[in-house]
């Protein structure tokens, strides 16, 4: 009996990856062949990008004010105070700053893409798309996929940003060091490589998102708490998927650079 | 913009051609869903100008019918020609084209809650880029065939459920579809608005010969589909003279996923089924 379940589970398993992989593939096809639909692209964009602003600008300048606390005092033991610009930048620019983004707009964007399309297709929505002759997933998921790459691209920079600049309020303010050797020593510590494994993981990271998001929602069942259940199901699973592809990712660009 | 831009409802209704083929014909389809067969081994067709009214009790797998003659759903076994084209095994992007060609009404209206009445009812024509008069003037001219001219720039969110499927009517008809399916299209409203709904269909199929699948599980809608017509002179739905029925309106009948009964209205009063006595009483 507990063998045929395991055996259940696992083929249940590996179907769904597959589902997931043919769906992911076919969302990526889809932007090299016409209809696209340019408008719904704009739309997300404005709803990932714009709407998600305030929760990456925050969470990205208080990291960096931790990043800059914890740091001094360790720091401090070893009369090197003076570096905690470059391990704020470092820190924030090629970790911390895409994977918390990642996660942050995974909370706030897996969920709504699952919940919304989970609904859809809940109240024959997707159905009645599909009879009108539109294609539900060159029209819902393609421009939201391509939406949530680029945009978390730009949303991991505002992040950096804000990251480094939290780092340096508590610098100068609390710890009453120098702002410019702050800014200096962050400068100087940041390589292109470091930037290039900072901005290519939010490309990776906005896929899973946008792809899990929208997969969990179109394969939603049973009615309202389906759409419950599966807007649960994409956030674990595109947060928990983001730090797992992080470290995979973090391993291949240490190897290469 | 090719016949997009055609008028809405054209003056004259066309009229089939006498060795036209079936709009829609199944044969031996068979679908099961993670357990025991939903529908099996289903035949039947629908004749050009025909109303085909499909009975039977909740489950049984009407929707799922419904579904299948669309493209919506792929069969496991068994043909469906739609337009006379294979649509069983073909690609979906092969199917959107002849899909566009049908107006489907689905179970609770299937709106697009974030778009205003106007923008659902012109889906199709704002998916092909129509010009905004083109679309506005169709549009209106749809609400004003089910009488919600007022409600183009509400929200589905702040309609009545029957105002609801009254706009779902009004969505599958602005592209002048060749073929019309409606799924229960007065499943859980009032007999008032139920009967407002029926006389729109009846309407349609009267004045504009579309030939149609109904799905319902109401022997009363189905009745008075049957025993009225609609006079364009009054300009509302009248009954038959006593003892006659619409001639190209006939019933199907489903059970536990088998299409137990295929005939006219006197066949389905007069048949020997216990399971059709039993419904019908």
């Amino acid at each position: 009996m507990q063998t045929n379940t395991i055996d259940r589970t696992a083929k249940q398993i590996v179907l769904a990856v597959q589902e997931y992989t043919l769906f992911a593939w076919r969302a990526i096809l889809n932007l090299f062949s016409p209809p696209i639909y340019w408008t719904d692209f704009l739309i997300q964009s404005d709803i990932i990008g714009v709407g998600s602003l305030s929760i990456v600008v925050l969470s990205g300048f208080f990291t960096g004010c931790v990043l800059a606390l914890q740091s001094t005092a360790t720091l401090q033991a070893f009369g090197a105070t003076s570096v905690t610009g470059r391990f704020v930048a470092l820190t924030m620019i090629r970790e911390l700053g895409a994977v918390l983004t990642g996660i942050m707009v995974s909370g706030r964007n897996a969920s709504s893409m699952a919940s919304e399309l989970g609904s859809m297709v809940v109240t024959e929505q997707i159905d009645a798309m599909r009879a009108l002759g539109v294609d539900p997933m060159r029209k819902l998921v393609t421009p939201r996929i391509f939406a949530c790459i680029s945009m978390l691209f730009f949303l991991t920079i505002l992040s950096d940003a804000f990251g480094i600049l939290g780092g340096a309020a508590v610098t100068v303010f609390l710890n009453h060091q120098n702002g410019t050797q702050y800014f200096s020593m962050a400068w100087e510590g940041l390589r292109l490589r470091d930037i290039l494994q900072g901005l290519v993981k939010p490309l990776f990271f906005g896929y899973i998102i946008a792809s899990i998001g929208c997969y969990h929602g179109m394969k939603t069942t049973g009615g309202t708490e389906g759409v419950g259940r599966s807007t649960i199901d994409a956030v674990v699973t595109a947060s928990v998927l983001i730090i797992v592809v992080d470290t995979l990712i973090t391993q291949v660009m240490l190897t290469v650079f | 913009m090719n016949d997009t831009l055609t008028p809405l409802f054209p003056s004259q209704p066309p009229d089939p051609e006498p060795d036209a083929g079936p709009v829609v014909a199944l044969c031996g389809v068979s679908i099961a869903f993670d357990g025991p067969p939903v529908l099996r081994d289903i035949t039947f067709c629908v004749a050009p100008g025909e109303t085909r009214i499909l009975l039977g009790p909740a489950g049984v797998g009407k929707s799922v019918l419904l579904k299948l003659v669309n493209g919506l759903h792929c069969p496991d076994t068994g043909s469906i020609l739609l337009f006379g084209k294979e649509i069983s095994r073909m690609p979906e992007r092969e199917i959107f084209p002849i899909r566009a060609r049908t107006g489907m009404v689905f179970q609770e209206g299937a709106l697009f809650d974030s778009l205003t009445v106007r923008d659902n009812v012109a889906y199709q024509l704002i998916q092909e880029s129509a010009p905004d008069d083109e679309i506005d003037r169709r549009v209106r001219e749809a609400l004003t065939f089910v009488g919600l001219e007022e409600t183009f720039s509400l929200y589905p969110a702040s309609l009545s459920g029957g105002m609801r499927r009254r706009v779902a009517i009004a969505r599958a008809l602005i592209h002048n579809p060749e073929f019309l399916l409606y799924d229960s299209p007065t499943g859980g409203l009032d007999p008032v608005t139920s009967t407002t709904i029926i006389e729109l269909i009846v309407k349609q199929r009267d004045v504009y010969r579309t030939p149609s699948l109904l799905v319902t599980h109401r022997l009363q809608d189905a009745f008075t589909l049957c025993t009225h017509r609609f006079d364009p002179g009054q300009g509302k739905m009248v009954p038959l003279p006593k003892g006659h029925t619409a001639p190209d309106t006939t019933f199907l009948m489903l059970e536990e996923g088998r299409l137990i009964f295929d005939g006219s209205l006197h066949d389905l009063l007069h048949t020997d089924n216990a399971f059709v006595r039993e419904f019908l009483e």
